[in-house]
C-alpha cells in the first residue's frame, strides 16, 4: 500500500492539521514506512482465526446510572482558552466544509 | 396522489434517553441546568479517562429496539467517528458502525388519508437502532460581526439512540405518522420524552423522487438529506418543499439531476422561510475513519436477557390498540385516539367502561367530554377531579339527557365541584329517583290490567299506554329511563 501526496493532504485536511508542501513530502515517506511495517501482518496465517473487536478478554463492563458529582463550571472552564461567560469561546465556523451536526 | 412522480422518505431519528446520568460518566443528564456545570474529566475528553457504559442507556435501548421489532445483535461494539466540531471535545463521537446492537425491525403507523377518521396501517421498516453519545450544543454570534461562538457541554455525552428507517415513508403525512408512533411509543415505554422543543427528539429527512418512465424503469433524483428539522409539521412541510423541488430540478436537466450522477448533499431547512438550503456535499463514510473504540468493551446480549427486557416492556401502542378493539368493541380509529392519550388515560377508561360494561359508552364520553375539558382547563389527568367511578356515575346517570344538557350537567360537575345531582339541580334538570319511577311504572301497570293483558296477548302497542300515563304523571322523567322500567316490570309480569 503507497500513500499519494494527495491522500496525505486530505488525512491533514481532515485532521485539521496544516501542513506545508515540503513536509507532506517527508510524512508521506514516513506515513509508507509505518504501513509497509504494518504490512508485514498481512503474511501471518490468519486461517481459522475469528476476527477479533478488542484485545481484552473482557465484556459487559457496565455502571449503575447513578450521578457522580461534577467539575464546577470554574474548573471545567480551567483550561479554555477563550471564554464567554460560564461558555466556552471558539472562534466562529465559517467553512463551508464544515460539517453542521453529525 | 396525482403527481407523476414518487416521493422516497427515511427519516432518521435521534432520542436522548430518560437516564439520571451521562453515557460514559456519572455527570447529570438533564436539560436546562446552567452551562458547562454538568462536565467532567471523561466527558471532557481529558486525556487519560476512561469511558463505562451506563447500564440503564443500554437497557433502555434495548427495550425501544424491541418495541420497533428490531433483531437485537447477540455481539455489540462501538466505534470512533472522527471529526472536528468544537462540541466535541474528543475529536470523535463513540457510535456504533458496523455491529450495532439492534437491526431489520419495522414500526406499523397510521396513514389513512385522514387520520381523525379512520386507521390504515402501513408498516414501516426499521434499518437499525444503535447507541451513541451526543455532543455539545454550539450558540453562534447572530450579530454579524462574527465574534466568538459559545460552547455548552453539558449535553456531551449524554446518551442517543438513533433510529434509522428505510425509505418506505412515501408522503409527508407518513413522515408525520411514523414520527407520532415512535414518540408514543418510547414515551409509553420511558424510553424518552421526546420533547423537540427540547431537542430530546431531533429528526433528519433523506428525501428523493422516483420518476416512472414510460419504458418502465425509474429515474431516481440525488438524495439530500435534510436537517434543523424542529417540528412534525416542519417535517412534513419540508419533505412537500423538496419533492416539488427535485420534480423541478428533474424537468429542467432529466438526464443529470439523477442519483448516480451527483453527490448526496445535506440541506437545512429554514423553518420561517419554509424552503431548505443546501449546506454541503456529505462526506464519505470512510472520511469519518471509523475504528473500533479501544476503550470500550464489546456487549454480549443473551437470549435470556432479551426476554427478561422484552417482558419488562408491557403492552405496546400497536398491541394496545387491538386489545381495546376486541376487548371493547371499539373502532380501530377511537382505539387509536385513546392509545395516543397514553397509559393513564387508557387506564381510566378501562375504569369507566368496567363500571359501565360499555366501552362504546365511556369512548364516546371521553372524547366529547373529557379530551376536551383536560384541554380547556390545562390539566393533566391526574389533576382531573372526577375519579373513574364518578365519571362512569356521570356517563350512567346522563345517558338519557338530551347532548347539551348532558354537557352542560359535567362542565357544572367540573366548575362548581359537586355530585351528579346537585349539578343537574344547578343546570335546572328534574332529578328522578329510579326507584320512585319503578314505583310509578308498578302503579300504573296496576291500575291498567287490560293494557298488560294486551300486551302479553300480543299486542306490543298496548305498552304505549301504559308508558303514556307513566309519563303523564312525572313530567320531564327520562323516556328510556321509563321504558327500560316498564319493559323489566312487564317480563316480570
Ligand atoms: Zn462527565
Amino acid at each position: 500500500m503507497s500513500l499519494e501526496l494527495a491522500d496525505v493532504r486530505k488525512v491533514a485536511k481532515l485532521s485539521r492539521l496544516e501542513v506545508s508542501d515540503a513536509d507532506l513530502t517527508t510524512m508521506a515517506a514516513q506515513l509508507n514506512r509505518i504501513l509497509d511495517y504494518v504490512d508485514a501482518l498481512q503474511e501471518v496465517n490468519t486461517d481459522g482465526v475469528e476476527p477479533l473487536a478488542h484485545p481484552l478478554p473482557l465484556q459487559n463492563v457496565f455502571r449503575d446510572d447513578v450521578p457522580t458529582p461534577s467539575l464546577s463550571v470554574a474548573e471545567a472552564l480551567a483550561n479554555a482558552p477563550s471564554r464567554q461567560g460560564s461558555h466556552f469561546g471558539v472562534p466562529a465556523v465559517f467553512d463551508s466544509d464544515e460539517p453542521v451536526s453529525h | 396522489m396525482g403527481e407523476p412522480y414518487k416521493i422516497v422518505v427515511g427519516l432518521e431519528v435521534h432520542v436522548q434517553l430518560l437516564t439520571k446520568t451521562k453515557l460514559f460518566c456519572g455527570c447529570l443528564n438533564q436539560f436546562g441546568l446552567p452551562p458547562n456545570s454538568a462536565t467532567c474529566p471523561v466527558c471532557l475528553g481529558m486525556p487519560g479517562t476512561l469511558p463505562v457504559m451506563n447500564r440503564k442507556a443500554f437497557e433502555l435501548s434495548l427495550r425501544a429496539a424491541l418495541a420497533l421489532n428490531c433483531q437485537i445483535a447477540g455481539f455489540t461494539k462501538w466505534d470512533r467517528k472522527n471529526y472536528y466540531y468544537p462540541d466535541l471535545p474528543k475529536n470523535f463521537q463513540t457510535s456504533q458502525y458496523d455491529l450495532p446492537f439492534s437491526h431489520d425491525g419495522f414500526l406499523e403507523v397510521n396513514v389513512h388519508p385522514d387520520p381523525k377518521k379512520g386507521f390504515t396501517p402501513k408498516t414501516v421498516r426499521i434499518i437499525r437502532a444503535h447507541l451513541e453519545e451526543d455532543a455539545g450544543k454550539s450558540m453562534h454570534d447572530d450579530s454579524g460581526r462574527g465574534g466568538d461562538s459559545k460552547v455548552d457541554l453539558n449535553r456531551t455525552g449524554t446518551p442517543l439512540l438513533e433510529i434509522v428507517s428505510h425509505p418506505d415513508i412515501e408522503t409527508p403525512e407518513e413522515a408525520i405518522a411514523y414520527l407520532e408512533e415512535v414518540r408514543l411509543m418510547l414515551r409509553e415505554l420511558g424510553v424518552s420524552d421526546c420533547e423537540m422543543q427540547e431537542g430530546s427528539l431531533r429528526c433528519d429527512a433523506n428525501v428523493n423522487i422516483h420518476v416512472p418512465q414510460s419504458d418502465g424503469s425509474v429515474h431516481a433524483t440525488p438524495l439530500v438529506e435534510i436537517k434543523n428539522l424542529n417540528s412534525f409539521r416542519s417535517v412534513g412541510r419540508a419533505i412537500s418543499y423538496e419533492a416539488k423541488r427535485h420534480a423541478e430540478e428533474y424537468a429542467r436537466d432529466p438526464e443529470n439531476f439523477r442519483i448516480e450522477h451527483r453527490l448526496k448533499t445535506t440541506a437545512g431547512w429554514d423553518d420561517p422561510k419554509g424552503v431548505t438550503v443546501v449546506q454541503r456535499h456529505k462526506e464519505a463514510a470512510a472520511d469519518y475513519r471509523y475504528f473500533p473504540e479501544p476503550d470500550l468493551v464489546p456487549v454480549i446480549v443473551s437470549k435470556d436477557e432479551v426476554e427478561r427486557v422484552r417482558a419488562a416492556m408491557g403492552e405496546l401502542p400497536s398491541q394496545q390498540r387491538t386489545r381495546l378493539a376486541t376487548q371493547y368493541g371499539l373502532t380501530a380509529y377511537d382505539a387509536e385516539v385513546l392509545t395516543a392519550k397514553g397509559r393513564p388515560m387508557v387506564a381510566y377508561f378501562e375504569e369507566v367502561a368496567g363500571i359501565l360494561k360499555d366501552g362504546k359508552a365511556a369512548a364516546n364520553r371521553l372524547s366529547d367530554l373529557v379530551y376536551p375539558a383536560l384541554t380547556d382547563r390545562r390539566e393533566e389527568l391526574a389533576e382531573f377531579p372526577l375519579t373513574p367511578a364518578a365519571f362512569a356515575a356521570f356517563v350512567g346517570g346522563t345517558a338519557a339527557l338530551p347532548k347539551q344538557d348532558r354537557g352542560e350537567v359535567f362542565k357544572a360537575m367540573l366548575d362548581k365541584g359537586v355530585t351528579l345531582d346537585a349539578a343537574k339541580a344547578l343546570v335546572g334538570i328534574q332529578v328522578f329517583d329510579e326507584s320512585a319511577l319503578r314505583t310509578a311504572v308498578q302503579a300504573a301497570m296496576a291500575a291498567n290490567p287490560r293494557a298488560v293483558a294486551d300486551f302479553k296477548g300480543g299486542k306490543d302497542a298496548a305498552k304505549m299506554a301504559i308508558l303514556g300515563g307513566v309519563m303523564k304523571a312525572n313530567k320531564g322523567a327520562p323516556n328510556d329511563v321509563v321504558r327500560r322500567l316498564l319493559d323489566e316490570e312487564l317480563a316480570k309480569a
